[in-house]
């Protein structure tokens, strides 16, 4: 039985989530292989072949994989997909735009969002915004699976030594160019892999106002995330969104700061370890699932906790 | 130029659902169904290219029972020119839609196929990209901007670190993501012509595709419980706790 993981990577190095993956990989059991798709990326493929336990690497090193555009890394990965029963990515806007092109191409039923293998062939997923797990069995021989990285522990990053093969098949669609980017440049850890997030909801009033929490969040060395009520207000971007529809996050510590706790930013959150909650009317539902709940209003209660952080 | 509007009928996101207690599934009886909200986006959507004049029609499909002609007249209220239901079982999986869309897109041979990024429910974000590969065509998921220009167009995407924009050959496949548009609601006029505008219905059998299961759900279960905690007094407490007790700061 053998595995290939897709790594996800910015060309210069590799993103954590992809240790996530490699651990479901050897959850399922067998062997297991990397592909690392790009432009200019070998730096990646030589990190990725001393992951413990990782058998070859492969190395797709061209110009129309260096954006990971769906059309061409989908292809790729089909292409490459003979001798592999499972083909694993993580559920990231990556994995979520290329993988299901994969699957589609492989006539495979995808199996989404996995946080638990209970066999080769049997995957554990959340469903209806993580209110039920269900336990899906696929019959597809040729399995694909994106994986949520906040439902394995990553793999230990060395100890490996595998052998770095290139990869000759040049898969261009023709049908997509990359124009540009805007990626938020930010000296805090990424909202997926932090270990502390602060996030803000609709009781922050304005998204003038999230600076209370940037104190705290430098302070703690934590990420900032929103509900998506914030986000429908206007008060800060999409790409700060905890819950169903945006971000899954696991972290050690999670403080939510005016959210009430709406089942789906509960579904982005919930699996934290410790859970806090700052808000000032009682009865919100946040206060069901925090581990310590603060009833008070966030004006006071912000620069009150800047300070006693010092 | 036609733009094609896959819609998913699902729970109302406002609904609270159990898990039935035989772990066979979610418990739908009696509960509100609706559009699923990432498809009224995308009706929204294709709406706003035709009132633009860069669409000439909007169609609107759904795959399900035949109930889901109420989340199609819904889509009519809301400025589709007309409907197709693909009436089959229920709770059909995302290849075998992808399936059934393009058998639909052959035939209604559109510019532009908006869809959903995920539906509520299953939560699998796999139809649409699935759905552009059978096709042969590029896709713009997780859309937050569409702006067509002649044959080709350019899609803003919300990715993980921010903002990607990429530039789409004609004929496209957009995913919906939140900050598309905002949906407008029906008009009860416009709930009333939506009663007589077309809906067509076709089978999987009819298209010539093969809907059969390759997975098997063998349980539903709720998740572990989390417990409540307790409340503390003020920041000072609550500095204490996360200190001392559930010992997450302060360890440098």
């Amino acid at each position: 039985m053998a595995t290939l993981v897709v790594a996800e990577h910015d060309n210069a190095a590799l993103r954590p989530v992809t240790l996530n993956v490699v651990a479901a990989a050897q959850a399922i059991g067998g062997e297991f292989d990397i592909l690392v798709a790009g432009s200019g990326c070998a730096p990646v493929a030589d990190e990725a072949a001393v992951i413990d336990g990782v058998g070859k690497v492969l190395l797709a090193d061209a110009p129309a994989y260096e954006h990971a555009l769906a059309e061409n890394v989908g292809a790729l990965v089909a292409g490459l997909a003979d001798g592999y029963d499972h083909v694993l990515a993580a559920h990231t806007t990556t994995g979520k735009n290329f993988l299901p092109r994969t699957a589609a191409l492989l006539d495979s039923q995808m199996v989404s969002d996995i946080i638990g293998v209970e066999s080769p062939d049997t995957f554990l997923r959340p469903i209806y915004a993580g209110i039920a797990i269900a336990t899906v069995k696929t019959s597809d021989a040729k399995k694909v699976v994106s994986v949520r990285g906040t439902g394995f522990d990553a793999a230990p990053a060395d100890g490996g030594s595998g052998t770095v093969h290139a990869v000759d098949a040049r898969h261009d669609a023709g049908l997509s160019e990359f124009v540009g980017e805007e990626i938020a440049k930010s000296e805090r850890p990424e909202l997926t892999s932090a270990s502390i997030v602060i996030s803000g909801g609709r009781g922050m009033q304005s998204g003038d106002n999230f600076s209370l929490l940037e104190g705290i969040a430098d302070k703690l060395g934590a990420a900032i995330g929103a509900s998506r009520a914030a986000v429908d207000a206007g008060f800060v971007p999409n790409d700060m969104q905890v819950g169903q529809t945006g971000k899954i996050v696991a972290p050690e510590l999670y403080i939510a700061v005016g959210i009430s706790g709406a089942i789906q930013h509960l579904a982005g959150m919930k699996d934290s370890k410790v859970i806090v909650a700052i808000n000032k009317d009682e009865d919100a539902p946040i206060f069901q699932i925090a581990d310590y709940g603060l009833v008070a209003d966030l004006f006071e209660a912000l620069p009150e906790l800047e300070s006693a952080l010092d | 130029m036609k733009v094609l509007v896959p819609v998913k009928r699902v729970v109302d996101a406002n609904v609270k659902v159990r898990v039935k207690p035989d772990g066979t599934g979610i418990d739908l009886a009696n509960v509100k169904m609706a559009v699923n909200p990432f498809c009224e986006i995308a009706i929204e959507e294709a709406v706003r290219l035709r009132e633009a004049e860069v669409a000439s029609e909007v169609v609107a499909v759904a795959v399900g029972e035949s109930n889901c002609q109420e989340q199609l007249r819904t889509c009519l209220a809301l400025g589709a020119d007309r409907a197709i239901l693909v009436e089959t079982a229920p709770d059909l999986e995302p290849l075998a839609i992808a399936k059934l869309l393009k058998a639909i897109y052959d035939q209604e041979q559109p510019g532009i196929v908006i869809l959903g990024k995920q539906s509520i429910d299953g939560d699998n974000s796999q139809t649409g990209p699935m759905f552009a590969a059978l096709a042969g065509l590029p896709q713009g998921t997780f859309a937050s901007n569409l702006a067509v220009d002649g044959d080709t167009a350019e899609v803003v995407r919300e990715v993980d670190g921010g903002l990607q924009t990429v530039s789409l050959k004609m004929p496209i496949v957009v995913t919906t993501d939140l900050r598309l548009n905002e949906p407008r609601y029906a008009s009860l006029p416009n709930i009333m012509k939506a009663k007589r505008k077309p809906l067509d219905v076709t089978t999987p059998e009819a298209l010539g595709v093969d809907v059969g299961r390759r997975t098997e759900v063998v349980d539903v279960a709720p998740p572990p419980e989390r417990q409540a905690g307790i409340k503390v007094e003020n920041v000072d407490q609550l500095v204490d706790k996360l200190t001392n007790e559930a010992k997450v700061i302060g360890q440098a």
